[in-house]
């Protein structure tokens, strides 16, 4: 693969800290009580949606669950509009009819996601099948978590995409946990990926902390796609910072170790990738906090721009139903 | 008598089967956590370890299946689930075999399988974690469907679940987890089909399930002030539908409320009333009100979701309604206005 222009590079590094800091700002003004519905958060995992999405082009299409705020985002999707979604403001990217679980930018390629677990997994194929039925060379891409993989639907998904050789790359963001159940208390084995090839596709697994690895993985995958070569399931392995659901650390509830959680703070993807990039020289130190300044300034932004934003008025409640 | 949690209800009764039925098995999502189904499975988890209570995989389609395969071999699973909308991933086995295995080999098998599930609401869950899918259920034949308004209830009801050869699936209003009333210390069995009479009244009935029996109590509470006398039903399964009782009501009434935390169309209060309809139409004096969801899916936004939600102010309005009593409805503030806002833990 090419190495890729210093200021690709910085911009993984601007796409993880916007998710960052945009979460780091729903933690901060969660106690406030004006973002009234539950939330779950990516921090730790960043760089997965980030990898991923920069090896998409934009009519490319994504589909996430639950934990969706990481892809919309790095999909492209509105910050200023996720806030208002938040918020349940009628500027919202779902006029705050969808809230954090379901957010959506279509204009951006981001088709939505399901609070139901693996929900979304067949409709990334759909959206696969359709590309390969009107000829475009456009690729899809379902995200979901490690108990994903529990559901028949997901099974019954990548045999047909396999069938088909769709273009469509199914991304398991393995964060070792569903809500307080690990993972060994779920499934026999710890490595996700053989079960994809089971089904006819590749399964590969990356260090999903490292931005760069999920990037490679994920351009490959792509590539293959596009050049009709079939569908590919990519585990990368990563881990979450903070509750299952919520603002909050949760080490007290006992499911998990403070060790744990220390061992992989230390391999936070946001400072390891401004690691490789300051000791490449593509970013000094310096160059890197007035970027910080801006995200920060642009959250600041968004979440004002929620805050003024005007509800839904009463009609909204009917409208848009069939 | 001593006072329980309707989620320490929940607790109790499910120790007490274990205590006394040992082919009664407890498996689910996150059942054996810390946080053990908002303490509802925690107890159970202490008393009777991993053989009798064991977390699942995110499976719940197969270990719907599984859990009825285990049935017919002479155990008797409770299946639980932290919302009811996980509930239509199991659809095929509920439908196409828990509810007829008996049926469709002649009578000789039996599944004795209990469901529990979770009703969400509020705080923005929004369209797939708060739906209040009785109806769904109910329209099963072979399907048994309970809806425990009290901690009392919530016991009685599910310990005659796991007492029942049939499968049985219990839905329990999340609002109603913390809502405290007096709870018998023995087991003891409610049976299904039997609603109750929970505020006697002349003028007006109002037939309501799980939490909205608790707004039609505060709307006939203060409907009294004017000296309207409501009565109240509880009708405590949805199937089977205790029709009689409600008619026994409507004789002496005349008029019929129906309150239901589901959508309005199609469902549990539309049963109802085309029964009463049939059974006691030279009683009736104004035509079946119902209070229900409006048919749309379930807004995020708190903004909306104020509107969505009907509570004792709109019971009051269609009990005036039924008595062509002019003026504006009665501002009785709803169950969340009353309490603390619900706002987690989900
Ligand atoms: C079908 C279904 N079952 C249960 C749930 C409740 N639930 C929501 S998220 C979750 C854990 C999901 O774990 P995973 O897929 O690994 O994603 P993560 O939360 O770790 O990102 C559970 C059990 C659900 N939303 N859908």
């Amino acid at each position: 693969m090419p190495p890729l222009a210093p200021e690709r590079l910085k911009g993984f590094y601007v796409q993880m800290t916007r998710i960052r800091r945009a979460e780091e700002a729903i933690v901060a003004r969660y106690p406030e009580q004006e973002i009234r519905c539950p939330t779950h958060l990516s921090i730790g995992q960043e760089a997965v949606a980030v990898g991923v999405c920069q090896a998409l082009s934009e009519q490319d299409v994504v589909l996430s669950g639950h934990r969706c705020h990481a892809h919309y985002l790095a999909k492209g999707g509105s910050l200023r509009r996720m806030f208002a979604e938040l918020y349940g403001k009628a500027t919202g990217c779902c006029g705050g009819k969808g809230g954090s679980m379901h957010l959506a930018s279509p204009e951006t390629g981001m088709l939505g996601a399901s609070a139901i677990v693996a929900g979304t997994v067949p409709i990334a194929v759909g959206a696969a099948l359709a590309a390969a039925l009107r000829g475009s060379d456009d690729v899809s891409v379902a995200f979901f978590g490690d108990a994903g993989i529990e559901q028949g639907v997901t099974h019954e998904s990548l045999a047909f995409a396999a069938l088909r050789r769709l273009p469509v790359v199914f991304v398991c963001e393995n964060n070792l946990y569903a809500t307080l159940t690990p993972l060994s208390k779920r499934q026999v084995s710890a490595d996700v990926s053989p079960r994809a090839v089971a089904h006819g596709l590749p399964g590969v697994s990356v260090d999903g902390n490292d931005v760069l690895a999920v990037y490679e993985a994920a351009a490959h995958a792509v590539a293959r796609a596009r050049a009709g070569d079939g569908p590919t399931f990519i585990e990368a392995k990563t881990y979450r910072w903070r509750e299952h659901v919520g603002p909050n650390f949760d080490v007290e509830l006992g499911y998990r170790t403070q060790a744990e959680l220390d061992a992989w703070m230390a391999r936070d993807p946001l400072l390891r990738h401004a690691r490789i990039l300051e000791t490449s020289g593509v970013l000094t130190a310096a160059e890197r906090l007035a970027l910080d300044r801006e995200v920060e300034a642009e959250v600041a932004d968004a979440v004002r721009f929620a805050k003024a934003s005007p509800f839904p008025e009463p009609a909204a409640l009917y409208a848009d139903v069939d | 008598m001593r006072e329980l949690k309707y989620r320490e209800a929940i607790d109790e009764a499910t120790r007490q089967a274990m205590a006394k039925d040992e082919r009664v098995f407890v498996l689910g999502v996150g059942v054996d956590d810390a946080k053990g189904i908002f303490g509802t499975t925690r107890g159970a988890t202490l008393e009777f370890g991993p053989n009798r209570v064991f977390d699942t995989p995110l499976s719940e389609a197969a270990l719907t299946g599984v859990a009825i395969g285990a049935a017919l071999r002479g155990l008797h699973p409770l299946l639980v689930h932290a919302r009811n909308d996980f509930l239509m991933l199991t659809m095929d086995q509920l439908v196409n075999n828990a509810a007829k295995w008996r049926y469709m080999s002649g009578g000789s098998m039996r599944v004795p399988l209990t469901i529990r599930a979770i009703i969400g609401r509020g705080w923005g869950q929004a369209a797939q974690h708060s739906q209040s899918l009785q109806a769904m259920f109910a329209h099963v034949p072979g399907l048994h469907v309970v809806m425990p308004a009290t901690p009392a209830d919530a016991k009685g009801l599910l310990l005659t679940a796991l007492t029942t050869e049939a499968p049985v699936i219990c839905l329990e209003h999340r609002w109603l987890y913390e809502k405290t009333g007096p709870v018998a210390e023995e087991a003891y069995y409610t049976p299904l089909g039997h609603a109750a009479v929970v505020r006697q009244g002349t003028h007006v009935t109002v037939a309501a399930m799980s939490l909205m029996v608790l707004e039609a109590l505060q709307a006939a509470e203060s409907l009294a002030a004017e000296s309207i006398a409501v009565e109240v039903i509880d009708l405590r399964t949805a199937r089977p539908l205790d029709s009689e009782t409600v008619c026994a009501s409507v004789a002496k009434t005349g008029r019929l409320v129906i309150a239901d935390t589901g959508w309005r169309s199609y469902g549990v209060s539309a049963e109802l009333a085309a029964r009463v309809g049939r059974e006691c139409f030279g009683d009736l004096r104004a035509p079946v009100e119902r209070v229900a969801l409006p048919d749309v899916p379930t807004p995020c936004t708190s903004a909306l979701e104020r509107a969505y939600y009907p509570g004792a102010a709109e019971i009051g309005a269609a009990i005036r309604a039924t008595l062509l009593v002019r003026g504006r409805a009665p501002a009785a503030p709803s169950v969340e206005a009353r309490g603390k806002e619900f706002s987690g833990p989900f």
